[in-house]
């Protein structure tokens, strides 16, 4: 935990340097705007560090975001009543390819890069395959008010965060982490270390369905609804302090990574840096963060339990 | 990232030094055994395809192996054909590049730029230069800074991406007729982009192979720690593997360049380079972890990708339709390659 605490620094800096900017931002309805921008991919980089920590990449959840917006825009083509049985299908699709990019990423071998590299060019091709090229369709005000509604996602948001960090204080948890930090040494242990993978995939599926189904509401159907958000997700994870590779860094310091990226992202409209210059700063921003972290690690040893003879 | 295991040692017949079988688990060891390596699974997959894609065309009632397909799969591929070189590189160091898609753009930017302003051999030195750079960025920020090189060259790429969106709406500068010649001249069947593509290859052969340098990318990418502890000095090694992937970059932003007449802020995102280029060499057999395969493999998967693609053209296959075939095609690729890898270990 002492790892991810550079994170909520740097949060509460740029949180701090967005009220002074725009005191707006202090009131109820300025703040709430905020949480409701960032939900979603505060969302992503929850299900992106399940995968992240257990070793492995997710790339197709850009692509599963805008699957998910099309298909519920085309299925419930402005009829109120599909609301419901589209946003469970909604959640199957997500779970379903969450458990393909995890059964083909432990059963058949593939690196996960590779697994859900391929896993975005057939879910960008066949959903526009199916449309015709591009989006056709309408969302209902039911389904849309998840992502419009400010309550309605703050509360999803919180319900998230509070499920991830118990998932990660609960047993599997444990087992994806020893997973991630030594597969060798976890499977000799007894974790079952393809069934905690699978599972982790699978959570990242869901997560991209969920902010999915944020992303329809708050920014409406588009075919580059999604674009993008899979290596947003990533850099907001390592930005959390999670290490690539996996087996190490929190959930909560994860998601607190992408409401950093987020506040690093209104911040940057306040002070007029908006368009294209954007990036070349958020690239910047990025490296400069996590080789700070990088560099600053060997240097603050936190003792472990099991080093406690070797200290005293 | 999960395993990807090749014990077959490097198919130009490399000696790995410091090579072990598998650092992950301790499994096989390489060792002489009868059979193919992956680069021989490759061209039988690019074998496979010709045939199985002539007899579908010439079902359809067209001919697949025309002079006009067989140059325009050349054309097609050259392109990528030359980033996928650079790639290899890379990743058998043990690295990845993400920042080549935009590094394509804004070369071209600059070779059109300079080139309208009259000096043809001063904006390939500038694109030279300018890629260069990047390549060393993006080495000193992977081995000094000990940023990943996911996230180091993602950044550069989003540094990149901003410099040129900010300055360019659309196409900007002019190629002049003497050097759309690169794009466009042929010699007999065989374009002069695919001879450019085949001297990098055969470049980026000879340094794997004949040089102490190609040993060197081989010992980081299969165990950095071995290497460092055999006296090889790692961090060169990955910085100037990253200055080669780049100046490859470059030079594919050089022959769009004079395809397209002017440079554009898009052509290389466009084209997907990025992503596009690491799955083409994985599909030549080449461990995304590093330290085994090789640039003949890459070669066969660029150009098994460009007959597919040629092959959905003449049936007129629907675009989306032909990116689900490619993500299917490459995820079964690598799924045969991981169970050849496991079943030998057996």
């Amino acid at each position: 935990m002492r790892r991810a605490l550079p994170i909520f620094a740097v949060l509460a800096a740029l949180l701090v340097a967005i009220a002074v900017a725009n005191p707006f931002f202090l009131e109820p309805a300025g703040f709430f705007a905020f949480v409701k921008r960032a939900a979603p991919l505060v969302i992503l980089a929850a299900g992106q560090y399940f995968v992240i920590v257990s070793g492995e990449f997710d790339l197709s959840v850009g692509s599963l975001v805008t699957v998910e917006v099309v298909v519920a825009a085309r299925l419930i083509d402005g009829d109120e009543a599909a609301t419901w049985p589209v946003l469970a299908l909604v959640i199957v699709i997500g779970l379903l390819v969450g458990l393909v990019n995890g059964a083909v990423t432990t059963l058949l071998r593939v690196p996960s890069f590779i697994t859900t590299l391929g896993m975005m060019l057939v879910l960008s091709g066949a959903v526009f395959l199916w449309t015709g090229g591009a989006p056709r369709g309408a969302l209902s005000q039911a389904f849309r008010v998840f992502g419009r509604d400010t309550l309605w996602s703050t509360l999803i948001l919180l319900a998230v965060g509070v499920a991830a960090a118990l998932i990660m204080r609960a047993d599997f948890g444990r087992t994806l982490i020893a997973t991630g930090d030594n597969e060798r040494a976890a499977a000799l242990s007894g974790v079952r270390v393809t069934r905690a993978r699978i599972l982790a995939f699978v959570l990242s599926g869901l997560a991209a369905a969920v902010a999915g189904i944020l992303l329809g509401g708050f920014a409406g159907v588009s075919a580059q609804v999604g674009q993008g958000l899979e290596f947003s997700a990533i850099t907001a994870v390592v930005l959390g302090g999670v290490a690539l590779g996996g087996g190490r860094g929190s959930v909560v310091a994860a998601m607190a990574g992408a409401l950093t990226l987020e506040a690093l992202f209104t911040l940057l409209n306040l002070y007029g840096i908006s368009g294209a210059l954007e990036f070349t700063v958020q690239g910047v921003i990025i490296i400069a963060a996590v080789a700070a972290g990088a560099v600053r690690l060997p240097f603050p040893l936190t003792p472990r339990k099991g080093d406690a003879h070797v200290a005293s | 990232m999960s395993d990807n295991l090749h014990t077959t040692p490097a198919p130009e017949g490399v000696a790995l030094p410091g090579s072990p079988g598998d650092r992950k688990v301790g499994r096989a060891r390489p060792g002489p055994w009868s059979g193919l390596g992956s680069t021989q699974v490759v061209y039988l997959a690019l074998l496979a395809t010709i045939v199985v894609g002539w007899i579908l065309v010439a079902i359809d009632g067209g001919n697949l192996l025309t002079l006009e397909t067989v140059v325009g799969v050349q054309q097609r591929s050259a392109a990528l054909g030359i980033v996928a070189v650079g790639q290899t590189l890379a990743i058998l160091a043990g690295s990845l590049d993400l920042s080549v898609a935009y590094l394509i753009s804004l070369s071209s930017l600059v070779a059109a730029e300079i080139m309208e302003a009259g000096s043809v051999p001063g904006a390939i030195t500038a694109v030279i230069a300018v890629s260069a750079l990047v390549g060393l960025v993006n080495g000193v920020v992977i081995t000094k800074l000990k940023v990943h090189a996911f996230i180091a060259t993602l950044g550069v790429a989003l540094i990149i991406k901003g410099v040129v969106d900010h300055l360019y709406d659309g196409p900007a500068g002019r190629v002049p007729e003497s050097f759309q010649h690169l794009g466009y001249d042929r010699v007999g069947p065989v374009p002069v982009s695919a001879l450019l593509w085949a001297a990098v290859a055969v470049a980026a052969w000879f340094l794997l192979s004949r040089t102490r340098y190609g040993y060197r990318v081989y010992a980081v990418g299969g165990d950095p720690d071995v290497a460092r502890l055999s006296g090889v000095r790692t961090d060169r090694v990955v910085i100037v593997t990253h200055i080669l992937c780049s100046l490859c970059a470059g030079i594919a932003g050089l022959l769009l360049a004079s395809r397209l007449g002017a440079g554009a802020p898009t052509v290389g995102t466009d084209g997907g380079y990025d992503l596009e280029s690491i799955a083409a060499v994985v599909l030549g057999g080449t461990a995304l972890a590093g330290g085994r395969g090789g640039v003949a493999g890459t070669v066969g998967g660029v150009l098994l990708l460009a007959v597919l693609d040629s092959v959905f053209n003449q049936l007129e296959v629907n675009s989306f339709f032909k990116d689900v075939v490619r993500g299917v095609v490459i995820v079964a690729a690598v799924a045969v390659y991981a169970r050849r890898a496991g079943r030998k270990r057996l």
